[in-house]
C-alpha cells in the first residue's frame, strides 16, 4: 500500500527538488489519476471534430474512456464510453457517427446523444416492477460531471466541484485567444488528422520539457544545423534572398545559441500553467504575410490588429495535459497510459478566413516537428526515455529544479523569471507546486 | 517482361540503399523535383498542402540525412538497423517516359534491443533517364499508419 510505503507524499516535493518516485511509482501514478486528471479540466477536443449530430470522438480523461458527442440540438456532451446495462464499451471505433442514437452491440439498449436511455428491447414487459428503466438515472450512459467549451475548445471535468474552466485557465486562456484572434473571423477549425505518438516515460517529464528553455540548443542542434546549411544554400539561390520559412522554424533551434535563451521569459500561473515567450520572430514581411495583414486589418482595424499579432508566445502549457503553440495553431494533448507510458495526440487548426499560404506555415511546422517522423521531437523522446530510466534507478533520490532558484519574481498572482533568466526552472517548480497541492487535497 | 525485371531490380536497389544507410545514393535516385511521401492514411490523393508523416523534396531529404548523421542526434545513437523485403511488384502504367509501379514491403527495425515491424505498400512513379530509372514520386502507405506510433520514425521507409 502506498500509504504504508510513503506515509507523507508532501515530503516528496520541496521548492527546488522532487523525489524520483514521483515519476516512477505506479501507486503514485494511480493517485495522480484520481486526484489530478480525473478532477481538473481536461481537454477533450475541438467542436469542429464533431460537426454533425451523432458525430463522436473517443477521448481518454485520466483512466476513463470517454466519448465527446454532438447532439441533434448542437450541444456537445462528454459521456463514459460504457453501456450502463452490463458495462459493454459503447463505441469501438476511435471516431464516427452514432446515427440518431447510440445502440449497444451486446443487448441493443439505445441512448440519446446526451446519454439518456432511449429504449430497451421488450423493456416494458421485461422490467415491469423492477428498479430499472427510464426513470432510473443508473440506466443512462454516465456523463462527465462538467463540460465547458471555450471558443470551440471542449474541456471536461469528472469532479462535480472545482473552479470553472475560465477560473482554472486564468491567464493561460491566452492560448485559445491568441490562436482564434489570429483568424480574421475569430475562429479556428480543426484539420481532420491526429498524429499519435507514444513516449516511454512519465507524463510529467513531457510537460516539464515544454517550457524548458535550456534544452533546445542542446537537444535539437543536429536538426538546427542541418536545416541551417540548406537554408543558407536556398537563400542564396532565391530571388527574394530568403529560404522558405519552414527552414527557419528548424534552424532557429541552432541559430538561437545556448546563451541567448536566457533572453526569453517564462510566466508561471496558478495551477501549474505557464507561458514561454516567442523566439522564432514569426513576423516576416513577405508577400503572403502582407496579404494576411491586410485581411486582418480590414477585419479588426489597425490598432486591434497590432495587439493581436503583437502577442509574443511560443508555447502555452495548460497543466496537467495540454501544450498549445498558438501562433502556429497546433496543440499536443497528453494522455497518460501508465507510469512510464504517455500518448500525445497532436492536432493543428486552420485560421478561418486566412489565406492558404498562412495555413501552409502552420502545416509545415506540424509535419516537420510534430509528425511521427519528426525532425525535432525524436530527440526529446529519447531524452524522456533516458530520464525515466535514470529515475527508476537508485543512483540518486532527487530531481533538481534549482536553476535560478530564489530569483523568481512574484507579481499579480503569477511568477515571472527574472531579467535574463529565461532558462530558469521556474516552470517545473510551478508545476510541482500545483502537483503537491492537488495530491495533498485528497487526504 | 524486360520492364518488369528492371523495375523490380530498381525497387530492390532502393530498399538496399536504405538498409545499408547509403542515404546520399538513395537521395540521388530521385529526380530534381522528386518527392518522398508518406500520407497519414490511404485516402489522401496528394502530398501537397496536407498533413503528411513525410512529404520531402531533395532539400528536406538532405536536412534529414545530415541531421541523422550529426553526432548530437541523440535518438540516432546508435543508428537504427532496418531490413526491407519488397515484393508483389505490379506495373500499373507504362510508357516510353516511365512507369507507375506498386509493390508491398515488410520492414523490420532494430534499435538497441527493441524490434519493430512495419508493413505497407509502395507506389512509385519512375522516370526513364539515361542513367536508368529515377523516382518522381515515392508514395509509402503504412498498413499501421492510423495506429499510434510507439516511438517515432526517423529515416525513410
Amino acid at each position: 500500500m502506498l500509504a504504508e510505503r510513503i506515509p507523507d507524499l508532501s515530503k516528496f516535493v520541496e521548492p527546488d527538488r522532487v523525489r524520483r518516485e514521483v515519476y516512477t511509482d505506479a501507486d503514485i501514478f494511480e493517485l495522480e489519476m484520481q486526484r489530478i486528471h480525473e478532477r481538473v479540466w481536461i481537454y477533450c477536443g475541438h467542436e469542429s471534430q464533431v460537426p454533425k449530430a451523432g458525430d463522436y470522438y473517443t477521448v481518454q480523461v485520466g483512466r476513463q474512456p470517454m466519448l465527446m458527442v454532438r447532439g441533434a440540438d448542437g450541444r456537445i456532451s462528454v459521456l463514459y464510453n460504457r453501456c450502463p446495462h452490463r458495462g459493454n464499451m459503447m463505441c469501438g471505433d476511435r471516431s464516427g457517427n452514432a446515427g440518431e442514437f447510440f445502440r449497444c452491440s451486446y443487448h441493443a439498449w439505445t441512448f440519446k446523444h446526451d446519454g439518456r436511455l432511449r429504449s430497451i428491447p421488450m423493456g416494458d414487459a421485461a422490467y415491469a416492477g423492477t428498479r430499472w428503466g427510464k426513470n432510473n438515472p443508473d440506466c443512462d450512459m454516465k456523463r462527465a460531471s462538467r463540460v465547458e467549451n471555450y471558443r470551440g475548445f471542449v474541456f471536461a471535468s469528472l469532479a462535480h466541484d472545482g473552479p470553472s474552466l475560465k477560473d482554472f485557465l486564468g491567464k493561460s486562456i491566452v492560448a485559445f485567444d491568441d490562436m482564434c484572434d489570429r483568424s480574421p473571423e475569430g475562429e479556428v477549425e480543426v484539420v481532420p488528422n491526429c498524429f499519435r505518438v507514444i513516449q516511454h516515460s512519465n507524463w510529467k517529464i513531457f510537460l516539464e520539457n515544454q517550457l524548458d528553455a535550456l534544452h533546445p540548443s542542446v537537444v535539437h542542434q543536429s536538426t538546427g544545423r542541418a536545416a541551417h546549411d540548406v537554408e543558407k544554400r536556398l537563400a542564396k539561390k532565391a530571388k527574394s534572398g530568403e529560404a522558405p520559412l519552414s527552414y527557419h522554424m528548424l534552424s532557429a533551434f541552432a541559430t538561437v545559441t545556448i546563451d541567448k535563451w536566457d533572453n526569453f521569459q517564462t510566466i508561471n500561473y496558478p495551477y501549474g500553467h505557464c507561458v514561454l515567450t516567442g523566439y522564432m520572430g514569426l513576423r516576416p514581411q513577405d508577400p503572403d504575410t502582407l496579404a494576411y495583414d491586410k485581411i486582418m486589418i480590414k477585419a479588426y482595424g489597425k490598432k486591434r490588429f497590432e495587439e493581436i499579432v503583437g502577442v509574443n508566445i511560443h508555447h502555452v502549457l495548460i497543466y496537467p495535459g495540454l501544450s498549445v503553440q498558438s501562433p502556429l495553431q497546433q496543440l499536443r494533448a497528453v494522455r497518460p497510459l501508465g507510469v512510464d507510458r504517455t500518448l500525445t495526440e497532436i492536432w493543428h487548426f486552420r485560421l478561418k478566413g486566412a489565406p492558404e499560404a498562412i495555413y501552409r506555415r502552420s502545416l509545415a511546422y506540424y509535419n516537420l516537428v510534430n509528425s511521427p517522423a519528426t525532425l525535432i521531437n525524436a530527440d526529446d523522446l529519447e531524452n524522456f526515455w533516458k530520464c525515466h530510466q535514470g529515475l527508476a534507478s537508485e543512483g540518486g533520490d532527487w530531481v533538481s529544479f534549482g536553476r535560478h532558484f530564489g530569483r523568481d519574481i512574484e507579481k499579480d498572482g503569477h511568477v515571472e523569471t527574472g531579467p535574463n533568466m529565461g532558462t530558469s526552472e521556474a516552470p517545473m517548480r510551478g508545476q510541482m507546486k500545483a502537483w503537491a497541492q492537488y495530491m495533498g487535497n485528497g487526504k | 517482361m524486360k520492364d518488369q525485371h528492371e523495375v523490380e531490380q530498381f525497387l530492390y536497389q532502393q530498399a538496399e540503399l536504405l538498409d545499408t544507410k547509403k542515404w546520399q545514393d538513395w537521395i540521388d535516385l530521385f529526380t530534381p523535383d522528386g518527392i518522398y511521401w508518406m500520407p497519414p492514411n490511404a485516402s489522401y490523393k496528394t502530398w501537397d498542402g496536407q498533413p503528411a508523416i513525410f512529404a520531402e523534396d531533395k532539400n528536406l531529404m538532405t536536412v534529414r540525412m545530415n541531421r541523422v548523421l550529426h553526432p548530437d542526434a541523440w535518438s540516432q545513437r546508435p543508428l537504427w538497423e532496418t531490413n526491407h523485403v519488397v515484393s508483389n511488384v505490379v506495373i500499373e502504367k507504362s510508357s516510353a517516359k516511365g512507369v507507375t509501379v506498386r509493390s508491398r514491403f515488410h520492414m523490420m527495425e532494430l534499435r538497441r534491443d527493441d524490434v519493430r515491424h512495419f508493413a505497407g505498400s509502395y507506389r512509385h512513379e519512375l522516370v526513364k533517364t539515361k542513367g536508368g530509372y529515377r523516382i518522381k514520386l515515392q508514395r509509402v502507405d503504412m498498413t499501421n499508419a492510423q495506429a499510434a506510433y510507439d516511438y517515432v520514425l526517423q529515416v525513410w521507409v
